[in-house]
């Protein structure tokens, strides 16, 4: 039998259709993600002199990263801001899941879906400007407060600060957060409910008990889909956070192209993957209780 | 046989009404379910039956009417305030506890210590013949071990009525037949109310003290077992449970409390009044009669009443035969039963036959 028809023979194979159809996407992942992110991790281990790169394997970065004070606060500052942001979001991403599974008729739950969507009909960046508008110091927010009498002068705390990118971003991820959180709830089977009840429990004990677990996997999702990416927010800091709400992509973003020290920007870049996996991976351990595999 | 009144009702329905918007589900139902009693709600679906089992729980509001538990009306007493649990047809393991979690999930506020609970809940296991399973995780359960735990986490919390809707309908039919005996044994065991929704007459047949046989929201019937079967109420309920054979009749006369009806096929019967669940004017009627209540005749058998007729198709089960007999001069075939037993051979179709009757089995539908 010659080779070919053998290289065929494999190609019909389960496994050979499978590596067929993941290969175009597998192509694009290797491409598009896992060579910047060797050639960043890479580059975290190197020095950089003005426009020359030296490749000699250092720690230096690292060390430097860890103990520069402006680095750690950044640091500390944007998982801080994440984790607000992340439990913002899902407490109010949850009841309006809640809503739509438990109290909105089957036939209209698709147009309520639909309607969560709409942020997204704008761009990522107009939103945030008009953020900026709604919360500014004659803004719609402090003129309708003073107009009700309820301040006396506009509240400062609200925009150019790290209160502001917790706001901002709340609202950017709030339907990534409403759709996981959705779709655990519609998979809890509702006689578990009726079970509940049937064996003494009130509705709010029903919920403690039965519900909340059983949508533990979709919580857990929506935190990681929030948290994750807003770490290295950059946009959102840049045109809301002022100083007070500069976030660690904003200085990996100063390393790279304003202060020409690539592998140090590189290094805090690694930095905070290590950080945001490790804070996810926290995460799903702790609620592996509710997420193991159920029939 | 005759009527068993139950010792003492502890569910009393009185004129129960249930709409669904235009739908009307419930019909108006009546009756007393007696304490310690297996009680089966029997029909095809939709009959409202569900709906009923519901109602009681306290899962659907009723439109009008009363429930009574233990004398108590439950309008607007909640599912978790009503002294009633009940196994569902999907059994609703909770995925994420264990199964002994499951089984005292109802105990949170029983104001037993923890050794309490945790003897309760193993004895509640060992009553199901579960002892043993507490640490398995729920969802590596089978489908009949599934039942159990359902019936246990039930059972803890000593109902006065133990509501099972369809609890044997996932199963497949050997563990159905085992969980049927099982679940009998169980009522008997802990002499509490059972109340079964169920759509296999011969499950409601096994199993019941009394059913009630449900059609489109109402009770067609409600009597015991053997009652059920061999005076059926009307040709509705002769249908459903079990074969019946219908032949249509003329009513002759009444005299004396006996009916006199001629059967084109089988010729002159005499009936007793009870023989007719209705009324039983003179004119066109109809008999019903059981495969069994019909016996073909052997070379050199004879019976007091026999009738002529040809078999027309010979179904074999192995254990009994089943003939469908033209009978001369009858409008339809019946259908005949016949035991396989050593020397009694199989007729095969076309043949001649006699069948053998009797008008005692027959039941009169005016």
């Amino acid at each position: 039998m010659s080779q070919s028809s053998g290289f065929s023979k494999a190609l019909r194979t389960d496994a050979g259709k499978g590596l067929i159809l993941i290969s175009p996407t597998a192509l694009f992942a290797i491409l598009l993600l896992a060579a910047p992110l060797t050639s960043i991790v890479l580059l975290s281990f190197w020095t950089q002199n003005f426009l020359t790169i030296d490749r000699t394997f250092t720690l230096a970065n690292y060390s430097e990263a860890l103990t520069d004070p402006l680095y750690r606060s950044l640091m500390l500052r944007s998982v801080k801001i994440s984790l607000s942001v992340t439990a913002v979001t899902v407490l109010l991403a949850f009841p309006i899941a809640y809503f739509v599974s438990f109290h909105v008729r089957p036939s209209r739950k698709s147009l309520w879906l639909f309607l969560i969507t709409i942020p997204f009909w704008t761009s990522y960046l107009i939103r945030v400007f008009l953020w900026r508008v709604i919360l500014a110091y004659d803004g719609p927010v402090n003129g309708t407060l003073i107009g009700l009498g309820v301040i006396d002068e506009p509240l400062s705390w609200i925009l150019y600060n790290s209160n502001a990118v917790v706001i901002t971003l709340a609202h950017a991820f709030a339907p990534f957060a409403i759709l996981p959180i959705f779709v655990s709830l519609e998979k809890i089977d509702r006689s578990f409910l009726e079970a509940a009840q049937d064996l003494g429990e009130t509705k709010l004990m029903t919920f403690f008990r039965v519900t909340l677990p059983l949508a533990v996997p979709g919580v857990l999702a929506a935190a990681l889909i929030v948290m994750i990416p807003t770490v290295g927010d950059y946009v959102t800091p840049r045109l809301v956070g002022g100083s007070g709400g500069t976030m660690i992509a904003n200085m990996i973003y100063a390393q790279i192209f304003d202060l020409n020290d690539r592998p140090m920007g590189a290094t805090l870049a690694v930095g905070g993957m290590i950080i945001v996996g490790s804070i996810a991976l926290a995460l799903v351990l702790l609620t592996r209780r509710w997420t193991r595999a159920r029939s | 046989m005759k009527d068993k009144t139950p010792p003492r009702p502890i569910i009393t329905l009185e004129g129960v009404h249930k709409y669904y918007g235009d739908y009307h589900a419930l019909r108006g139902i009546d009756a007393e379910i007696g304490e310690g009693e297996f009680f089966s709600l029997l029909g095809p679906s939709g009959c409202g039956k569900t709906t009923l089992l519901r109602a009681i729980a306290g899962f659907e509001d009723i439109s009008s009417g009363r429930i009574l538990l233990d004398g108590t009306d439950m309008e607007g007493v909640p599912p978790n305030r009503r002294p009633t649990n009940m196994v569902f047809q999907s059994y609703a393991i909770f995925p994420h506890l264990s199964v002994a979690e499951n089984v005292g999930f109802g105990l949170r506020k029983a104001g037993m210590g923890n050794a309490e609970k945790a003897r309760a809940v193993g004895e509640a296991l060992e009553m199901v013949g579960l002892g043993g399973y507490g640490d398995r995780a729920a969802h590596a359960l089978s489908g009949g071990q599934r039942q159990r735990v359902a019936l246990a986490r039930a059972l803890i919390l000593k109902p006065k009525v133990l509501l099972l809707d369809e609890p044997l309908s996932a199963l497949d039919k050997k563990m159905r037949e085992q969980m049927q005996s099982e679940l009998r044994r169980l009522q008997r065991q802990v002499g509490i109310t059972f109340i079964l929704v169920t759509h296999d007459q011969e499950e409601a047949l096994i199993m019941s003290d009394r059913i009630a046989v449900m059609f489109e929201g109402e009770i067609a019937q409600l009597a015991p077992p053997q009652e059920l079967y061999r005076r059926p109420a009307s040709r509705r309920v002769g249908e459903f449970i079990g074969m019946m054979n219908f032949l249509p009749a003329t009513i002759m006369s009444e005299a004396s409390g006996k009916l006199q009806v001629e059967v084109p096929g089988l010729g002159k019967a005499e009936l007793e009044r009870a023989q007719c669940p209705g009324p039983a004017n003179p004119g066109p009627g109809e008999i019903g009669l059981r495969p069994e209540s019909l016996t073909v005749l052997f070379d050199g058998q004879d019976a007091e009443r026999v009738a002529p007729g040809k078999v027309e198709e010979v179904t074999y089960y192995g254990d009994m035969t089943y003939y469908d007999v033209r009978l001369e001069g009858a409008p339809n075939n019946v259908t005949v039963s016949m035991r396989n037993m050593p020397g009694r051979p199989v007729l095969a179709r076309g043949e001649a036959t006699k069948l053998a009757w009797d008008a005692r089995a027959m039941v009169l539908f005016g």
